[in-house]
Order: C-alpha cells, then structure tokens, then sequence
C-alpha cells in the first residue's frame, strides 16, 4: 500500500492503495463517486470514463500510481453544479437514459468532444463516441443531444 | 389478456398511522451512503402512503432495467389519485407478500397491474373525497379532487390529501371504485419526462453496484470454465497472499429456482449447482487480482467435451423428424395440404446463443445476520428471490427484506438469483455484509444464455402462389428445462412457441403445423429479451417472405392478404407502407423488406432499406409501426423500439456466443461485439393511437428486427440469409 494524492472534482484526496489499483476502483470504493461505473475492466465499454486534464480516459485500466498530484480528474459528479453542464441538460430534454448505467461515462465524452470541437459533424461524434457502448441502445438519441448541447452553447456564447 | 385484480391489492393494511420504515439513498459529500429513512404516514393501501402534510409516497412494484417502469406503475397510482408524479415520492417494493407479483419480465408489468393499481390509486381518492364531504357535510358528487387535494365545488374550499388520510383510513374501503376512462386522463397518454432520468445524468441514481455498507467486504467468484463442475482441489496460497485479501473460500453457484441438489433435474445429469472459489478482501480490487492467483483443478462432470456446433447438429437431425405438436397453432391437416400442393418450399433457419451483456454485470451486497437476511441488488422480480433465498438458506420468508436499485440493464438475466444466493452463501460464512460482483468475463462466459434454435420451415404453395400448408418445427433447448427441471422431451414447451401461436400470427393459413423438438444445449439457457419470439420470428418472417418470392408475390400484399381477418395487423401494415413509402421505385441495388409481428400482446412491423454498395450492404433506414394499445407514454414507447431496433441488429449481425471444448469461446466486448455509435441506422418510429389495453412494450420491438434485414438483403443481393449472426460487410 502506498499513499497517493489525488484532485478529484477539484477537491483533493490522500489515498492508501496498492500502486496497480485501477483510478475506477479508487473514486468508487476509496473516495465515494460512484457515478463512475464499471462494465469491462478492459477499456473496452466505456462505462468507466472521466476526465483526465479534460480528456476522456478508461479509469478501470488507469493506475493510481501512473497519476500526479497535479493531474485534474473529473468524474460525473464534478462536471457540473446541480447537472446544468449543456450536455446534461440536453440528455434531460431528449430523455436519452434508459438504464441510465453507462451515461455518466457517455456525458463525459460528450462534454469533452464539445469542449474541443464546439460544432461536431455527424462523423465527429461517431468518432468521439464510438469507445462508449449503450446496451440500451441510446445512441439516436445521444446524437441529438449532442448537436442540441452544442446549439444551446454557441447561442449562449452569441448571446 | 383481461387483467384479473388481486384482492390483496384493496385490503387496508392500517386503520390508524402505520409507521413504514423503508431504507433509502441519501446523498453527502463523500458520495452516496445507504441511510435509514421513515416513511411515516397512513397507508390506506400497500402502494399509497400519505403523511399529514400530504406528502405522498408511492411503491413501485416492478424493478426498472431501463424500459421505463419507475415512472409508468406509480403513475398508474397517481392518475387514479389525482395528483402529478412530479409531486410524490417513489419507492421500490421490497419483495414482501403484501404486494404481489413484483416480477418485471415478459413486457408485462403494465399488462398486469393495468386495473390493479389504478383501482389502488381510485379506491384511495374515493376514501379521501369520502372524509372531506362528511367534514364539509355535503354529498361527494359536490366534490372533486386535482393536485393533491379535494375541492367543495360549491364553496370552493380545498383540503389536503395530508389532511384528510387520518379520517379516510377509518372509512369503509369501497367495494368498486370508479375508475377514469382515456379521455379523463391527465397524466397518461401523452409523452411524459421519466423520474428517473436526472439521476442518471449526475451520477446519483443508485444501481447495485454502488451500494456501500458499514463493514461491507468485497467478493469476486472462480466459476467452472464448464459452466457446470465440481472442484477437485485448489490452492489459495498465492492469493492469500494478496493485500487485503480476508477468505478465500469455497461456494457455489445454483441453477436458478431448485431443486439446489446435485442431483436436481429430469435426467439426474449434475446441473443443481455447480461448485465455485470466492475470494472475499476489504476491497473489490483485491479480491479480483487474488481470484486470479487461485489455482483450481476443475471435475467437468461430462460437461468438458461440449461445443455448440454439436448441438446444432443435433438440432438439424431432430428436425428431421415431426416434434410434439402445438395446440395453439393447429390449423387443418398439415401433412394432407402439403401433399396436395404444386409446388414446396423449405428452409431450414438458425438463430445463436446470446449473453444478454447488461452493462451492469451481475452484482449483489447480502447481510446474512443469524436468521435475518437483507439484500440490496440489481433485480427483475424481488418476491421471486425472497421465494428463492428462503429455500436456499433456510429462512422465513418474512425475514428477508430486499432492496431493489436501479438496474444498469437487465433484458432477462436478472430474473433469476444465482449471484444474489452466491453473495448470501458468502455473507453466511464471512459473517459480514458481501458485496460480489462478478466480471464482465464472467458475464459472458457463463450463461445462462438464450438458446440457439434451429427452425425448419415447410410451405406449400398452389399454381398461383397461394399459401396452402405452413409449418413451423422448433429444434432446441427449453427454456422451461433450464429454470424449471421441467421435462420437455416429450412435450411442447409452452413458452417456446411464443410469437408464432394463432393469436401473435394469425396469417389464414388453410393448413399449420408448429411443432417442438427438444434438445440437450449442457448449459444453463434463460429468457433474453423478446425470448423465442426473437428466434421464432425470424425463421417465420423470413420464411414468408421466401414463399413470397417462390409464389410471386409482392411481400407486403401477401401479409396483407393472409391477415385480411386480423385487421390490427392490417392496420399496422398499412401504416409501415405509407411512412416508409413501401411502393415507391427504389434504384438498383436499393431494396426494402418488411417483417411483422405481434408478442408480448403488442404488434410491431418494422421496414428496413438497405443499399447494396461495393463493401457489402449498408442500412440506410428503419421505419417501425407499434399498436402496443393505449400508448402511456408516447416517449418512451418510441425509445424502448430504438433499444430493440439496436439490440436485435446487434445480435443479428454483430454478435453469437459459441463454446468449444466445454467452453465458451468468447469473453469480453472485443469477441462478443455491440453496436456503437455510428453505426446505428436513422430511424423513423410512429406509435398507433389506441384506445385498447395496454401491451407490452419493452421486448415487442425486437424480433421482427432480423427478418426485415435479411428480407431487405435478399430483394438487394438475392442472399438469402438463414443463419444469424452475418456479416454485413460480406455480402
């Protein structure tokens, strides 16, 4: 066991945990964000998805210890304030969750496509997306979230 | 189906406050922690609670997998009780008798508690609206009732339900409540925002996965490779070893709903349970990279020679031979028409094995203390596991309590227990709450799976292409064999001829034969959402569409004069023709093919146009029809056929489970592959206004998916494809 230092939705965490622990296991069951989820342990789902400095990574194949203190995570929880992030709001009004297991995973990679890429084609959210699986089968409907999100903040940004 | 009304839905289980103590999910700054709440108030009914300030709380009777129910049962309540969901509270049913059938399962929960909860939610109002004219001493046809409140229609004074529940508790509970017919509706019937989907946005919807207890430890599970087995040794030493790590520790696991003996089953064949190796640490981590330093030898009890492709050949030799014949779909004298037609056709059609692949993989956190048990868990029917943890363990039925969370996906496999009882086996012997979760690998590898079918279909057809004799023969395992021990090698299994009876296809065939051959699969099978309608209907619907072609007949106008008694059906059709503008010229290579079907008492035809390009073929839309009678809400109708559009093109052209050598061959999302984004087809879905009952919604969309993309690919290509899954890009 060793002790890492962690900013986790800009609050930090000491945590005590052997050195190949997944960054997943340490937000859901050391620190308590459960929003987090876990789907295939493989990166290959999605479904563990946060922030990374804004870029989206795996966290169920992220070590603790390949992490510096420095290093800014965000899981769902963090992303916004009460769920006002545009991309949240969006889910809300296309009613996109079914299960609702694998969206904060799919909000995040949304909100970091959006973030680099304000007005994304139709191929660029294929590509943004496509690491993110929905069993439920959401995806028409995250598509139009997605392209509403973006409407919603070029017309703030206009405004 | 005429919903019946369970009587112990209507008895009022307190004439004075009852004091309900409910756990609940509360948030603080270090996440989310489970936390004793109160329910205080007065329950007129087992599903109503209303406390002196009115505040109402509503008990939801069937778990949420995704398809919707945490919004539409307690608003089956609300509209009844005049007041908007937005304002209540909801709960979900924690297994006990008092609340009946608690299964979400065969796209019934609105099926069934159509009539039950809303005379609930009536029977509720008319005691409040009771109490309120004897206060105002006035007649209660001078009273109404809207928001949460009753209104004196001549002073216009209101009361609160809040009020008013002490008083009402005491009145007589009327015999037969008015109920309000369609058009008095407020809240049913039109698209409505789920209660469920903020949760899901940030994060604090509460799935098993995420339940945390005091003292909690975590476990991950060494399952026979063969699905069944015994262990012959294992050594722990390695994993012992393993930080954190407290037991490791030999379990098992049950095949679903007993007999729990080794011995179990019709052919005393092993299949009761099956042994395991739990490792069980202080964190989920630990356990599972110390499962993988266990060393086990493995007895595979016969079971290690097994391979799919073995049993589809037996399958394809027992459809050689007639089956044991189904009643419900018995027209005339199959073998006589066939004989005397010009022209036969057969095909001969397989459908895979599936894991259904929730993202939320199987997951349980049990507290064995003594003779008490509690569980909180990702479950489709929590009366059901209370049944089946008292048998297992032992304990009275009324000493089980469970806490049902929201499901991350369920599509059948959380119907039945085996990990919640492999949790409370290991909770017994650790003497601690357990939280078990199994992997994804474990998910995939080890079943139960929906069984692979193979159909082989006959027709006979006249000198003009008229359809005279139709039969169907399903060859397979029975779902019915699996779950229950049921002996089907000599009988139909019932469940098995779903989709393909009389009433789900009532085409006027002038002879018909549906007929069942059971087959040995040597691993646990289970219901997988839409379940052997999602194999028998594309055998079926792809078959008509051959006799279609052989008897020169466009697809749509055979349908459409083979159910011209049917006129649900015809209806359907008619509607899928015009927004898919079926007749329209389409350039080469551009096809469209239809396919219909009516299961789970709901009709759905789906229209599917592919273009053949130089990479194979592409779909460039689907257009879907429902009639799923009364839609409740229109939104979420429309979303549960996408889900079904997407889930049934996955498993018809990405995905199969397949084993060689005993096991299964594949493991995880990169050898069992989904759908993803981009590569979905756009699609347009019209809801049928209905003024029926209600039929299912969750499953209905699914099968008849398949045969309108292989009909689609055969009018483009002239493939025609008997065998899912295909590959697209190969066509």
């Amino acid at each position: 066991m060793s002790i890492y230092q962690l900013s986790v939705n800009k609050k930090k965490h000491r945590v005590d945990v052997d050195s190949d622990t997944p960054l997943l296991w340490v937000i859901r069951d050391v620190i308590g964000y459960t929003g987090t989820k876990f789907g295939c342990g493989m990166g290959l789902c999605g479904a563990c998805t946060v922030l990374l400095n804004g870029t989206p990574i795996r966290s169920c194949s992220t070590p603790v210890s390949s992490l510096k203190p420095t290093d800014k995570i965000t899981t769902i929880e963090g992303l916004s304030e009460n769920a006002t992030h545009p991309v949240q709001e969006a889910w809300v009004e296309a009613q996109v969750p079914q299960c609702g297991y694998c969206q904060s995973g799919q909000i995040l990679a949304a909100s970091a496509l959006l973030a680099s890429n304000p007005n994304p084609s139709d191929e660029d959210i294929d590509t943004a997306m496509s690491g993110n699986i929905c069993r439920c089968g959401t995806y028409t409907r995250m598509r139009q979230a997605i392209h509403s999100a973006a409407h919603k903040i070029q017309t703030a940004k206009k405004s | 189906m005429k919903s019946t009304t369970s009587r112990r839905d209507f008895l009022r289980i307190s004439t004075t406050s009852a004091f309900v103590l409910a756990l609940g999910f509360s948030s603080d700054s270090k996440g989310r922690q489970l936390q004793k709440v109160t329910t205080v108030g007065v329950q007129i009914n087992p599903y109503i609670n209303i406390n002196a300030v009115g505040k109402v709380t509503l008990f939801n009777p069937r778990p949420d997998m995704g398809q919707g129910t945490y919004q539409i049962l307690p608003m089956l309540l609300a509209e009844e009780l005049d007041i908007p969901l937005e304002r209540v509270e909801i709960q979900m049913t924690d297994g006990s008798d008092r609340f009946g059938s608690q299964l979400s399962g065969g796209s019934s929960s609105v099926r069934t508690r159509w009539i039950p909860l809303r005379t609930a939610g009536a029977t509720v109002r008319e005691m409040l609206v009771q109490a309120a004219a004897n206060r105002w001493k006035i007649s209660t046809n001078d009273c109404s009732t809207k928001d949460g409140f009753v209104i004196n229609n001549q002073s216009k004074a209101k009361l609160s339900y809040g009020d008013l529940v002490e008083e009402a508790s005491h009145l007589p509970v009327p015999a037969k409540p008015k109920l309000k017919s369609f058009s008095e509706f407020t809240q049913l019937g039109k698209p409505s925002m789920r209660p469920d989907v903020p949760a899901k946005v940030d994060g604090t919807a509460i799935f098993g996965m995420d339940v945390q207890l005091p003292g909690m430890l975590y476990a991950s599970i060494l399952h026979s490779p063969y699905i069944y087995g015994k262990v012959q040794s294992y050594d722990a030493t390695k994993a012992m070893a393993v930080t954190g790590v407290r037991f490791v520790l030999k379990t098992e696991r049950v095949f679903f709903h007993g007999p729990y003996s080794d011995s179990g089953g019709f052919d005393q064949k092993l299949r009761g349970k099956s042994d395991a190796i739990a490792v069980v640490g202080e964190s989920y981590w630990s356990a599972l990279k110390a499962k993988k330093l266990v060393q086990v030898s493995w007895n595979a009890l016969g079971f290690g020679e097994t391979a799919t492709e073995q049993y589809f050949n037996q399958a394809k030799a027992a459809a050689l031979h007639e089956g044991n014949e189904y009643k419900d779909a018995k027209v005339g004298d199959f073998a006589k028409a066939l004989q005397l037609s010009d022209y036969k056709v057969q095909g001969t059609y397989q459908t895979p094995f599936m894991s259904h692949a929730p993202m939320e993989p199987c997951n349980a956190t049990v507290f064995v203390q003594g003779d008490q048990v509690e569980v909180w868990a990702p479950v489709q029917g929590p009366d059901g596991l209370v049944n089946d943890l008292s048998t297992y363990l032992g304990v009275k039925r009324e000493n089980i309590k469970v806490n049902v969370t929201f499901m991350g996906g369920a599509f059948g496999r959380k119907a039945v227990f085996d990990f919640v009882m492999q949790a409370a086996n290991l909770s017994k012997q650790v003497n601690a709450p357990v939280k078990l979760i199994w992997t994804r690998e474990d998910d995939i590898q080890q079943g139960p799976y929906r069984p692979g079918m193979i159909s082989a279909m006959q027709g006979g057809l006249d000198k003009d292409g008229n359809v005279l004799a139709f039969e169907h023969r399903l060859n397979g395992a029975s779902i019915m064999s699996s779950v229950f021990k049921a002996d089907m090698r000599n009988n139909p299994d019932p469940w098995a001829g779903e989709g393909i009876n009389l009433e789900d296809s009532p085409y006027a065939f002038p002879a018909r034969r549906n007929s069942f051959n059971w087959v040995d699969p040597q691993i646990p099978v289970l219901w997988w959402r839409s379940v052997y309608a999602s194999t028998n209907v594309f055998a079926q619907e792809s078959f008509m569409d051959e006799l279609a072609f052989e008897g020169e007949k466009d697809p749509l106008d055979l349908r459409l004069h083979l159910l011209r008694d049917a006129p649900k059906f015809v209806t359907v059709l008619n509607k899928l023709a015009e927004i898919s503008d079926y007749r329209a010229k389409r350039k080469q290579g551009v096809s469209i093919g239809i396919a219909i079907a009516r299961s789970f008492a709901s009709i759905v035809a789906h229209a599917i146009v592919v273009e053949k390009q130089n990479t194979g073929v592409k779909i460039k839309h689907v257009y879907s029809v429902i009639d799923c009678g009364f839609p409740l809400n229109p939104d979420n109708i429309k979303a549960q056929v996408e889900s079904n559009i997407v889930y049934g093109l996955s498993a018809a052209i990405c995905n199969q489970i397949t084993r060689t050598h005993g096991k299964t061959d594949q493991s995880n999302f990169h050898e069992y592959t989904v759908l993803r984004q981009g590569e979905i087809p756009a699609s347009t879905i019209f809801v049928m206004p209905s003024q029926e009952e209600p039929g299912g919604v969750g499953e209905p969309g699914l099968p008849p998916i398949a045969p309108a993309l292989c009909n689609a690919v055969f009018l483009a290509t002239g493939k025609r494809i008997r065998t899912l899954p295909f590959d697209m890009s190969s066509i």
